[in-house]
């Protein structure tokens, strides 16, 4: 199975922009499926970028992220050929990690 | 007996024959013309928006509105409906248990032919769209069919869209009169008020494209289905354009017909063809 995390990393001079889409149901617990049973909460709890051993982006989330969750921001401190590192860990103990160049 | 009939006969052409030179113009208007419709439904739209670039208009609400515009363009680089491409080109390259591939029922191994979806089969005498070309494919070849309205069909869909991006719309009627019924009624049921709301598609497609409906901005109807498949940010996922005709009738509070139902199949034809030489973008995204 691909990895439910896509990135796209660029550096900018001191600035590198980081964009990614991560592939989560992000249930809220609140909805109902076609039968009219709940569907149980089932969310990303915690999202972390890091880069060179540092931590550079860390996201503690609750259910009012959108399904199919897109972050964008920017850091400094990068350089090209860098590896960031992002990784997700949901309620249920599910977990995701990828690696990506910073180009 | 005869005699008089043949008088009243002569009379009556000659009263045709009258009328058709008093009145050179209404002759044409029972008649089916495609080109005639399309030329005039192309023109309605470039008219009516004319800073909106011809191509542009396949952009739906963007095309409409700068602001949107630029958040569309901001997301594109990193659009939404990616994981459903990935998805559609591995299952597209996947074999099926009997080891052949969709590339075999397709001319060109289904890569760059979007634009000429969906065609009149002339055998079967009815429009045969890409999702039903792609179930008819499965079935053929012992799988079971997906669903017409997503996940599974819109990811195929997305990925062979995806790869005829740019191509012209480039659909045909060829000389039947069972192709021009199709045209006809697909052109009539886009026309035709329905439901409790009394809407017809042409009603926000045609008449009001570029206005808010709460909160969204409708699409214009030329170039509608140039983007389909498409991730609505609404669904959150992504839909085929039979789950477009199915949500425009509900939202209509009309009752929505079976996916890829005659009148669907001719709508999207009618659609599709006054469409003509605009290029493919799917797969889209709208909010």
């Amino acid at each position: 199975m691909a990895s439910t995390i896509r990135v796209r990393a660029t550096s900018n001079g001191d600035i590198t922009e980081v964009q990614a889409l991560i592939q989560h149901p992000m249930d809220t617990g609140l909805v109902k499926d076609s039968k009219g049973e709940l569907i149980p909460a089932h969310y990303i709890q915690e999202l972390k970028f890091e880069c060179n051993g540092k931590d550079v982006f860390v996201a503690n989330w609750g259910t009012a992220v959108s399904k199919d969750p897109y972050v964008k921001f920017s850091f400094k401190g990068a350089k090209k050929g860098d590896d960031l590192k992002i990784s997700w860990i949901d309620n249920k103990g599910g977990s995701d990690t990828t690696t990506a160049k910073i180009s | 007996m005869k005699a008089r009939s043949a008088l009243l006969l002569g009379s009556l052409s000659a009263a045709l024959v009258a009328f058709a030179l008093t009145s050179p113009r209404v002759v044409a208007a029972d008649k089916v013309d495609p080109v005639a419709d399309a030329k005039a439904f192309q023109n309605f739209f470039f008219q009516k928006f004319p800073d909106v670039k011809h191509e542009d208009f396949v952009n739906g609400p963007y095309s409409m509105n700068a602001d949107m515009k630029r958040q569309w363009q901001e997301k594109e680089e990193f659009p939404p409906y990616e994981f459903a491409l990935d998805a559609g080109k591995e299952m597209f390259a996947t074999p099926f248990k009997n080891g052949k591939t969709y590339a075999d029922c397709f001319p060109s191994g289904g890569i760059g032919i979007r634009q000429n979806y969906p065609y009149f089969d002339e055998k079967e005498g009815k429009v045969v769209t890409l999702e039903l070309a792609l179930n008819r494919c499965r079935e053929a070849n012992g799988e079971v069919p997906y669903s017409y309205v997503k996940d599974e069909m819109a990811s195929l869909t997305a990925y062979m869209a995806y790869t005829s991006r740019g191509k012209l719309m480039d659909i045909k009627i060829p000389d039947d009169p069972r192709a021009l019924a199709a045209f006809e009624n697909g052109k009539r049921y886009f026309y035709t008020r329905r439901g409790q709301m009394n809407f017809s598609c042409a009603s926000c497609h045609v008449q009001s494209p570029g206005e808010r409906i709460r909160a969204e901005i409708l699409a214009p109807a030329l170039g509608i289905l140039n983007a389909m498949p498409i991730y609505r940010s609404e669904w959150s996922g992504m839909g085929t354009t039979s789950r477009r005709f199915v949500t425009c009738n509900s939202q209509t509070r009309a009752v929505p017909l079976e996916p890829q139902a005659d009148e669907y199949r001719d709508v999207e034809y009618f659609l599709s063809y006054v469409a003509n030489g605009l290029p493919i973008s799917g797969p889209g995204a709208r909010p």
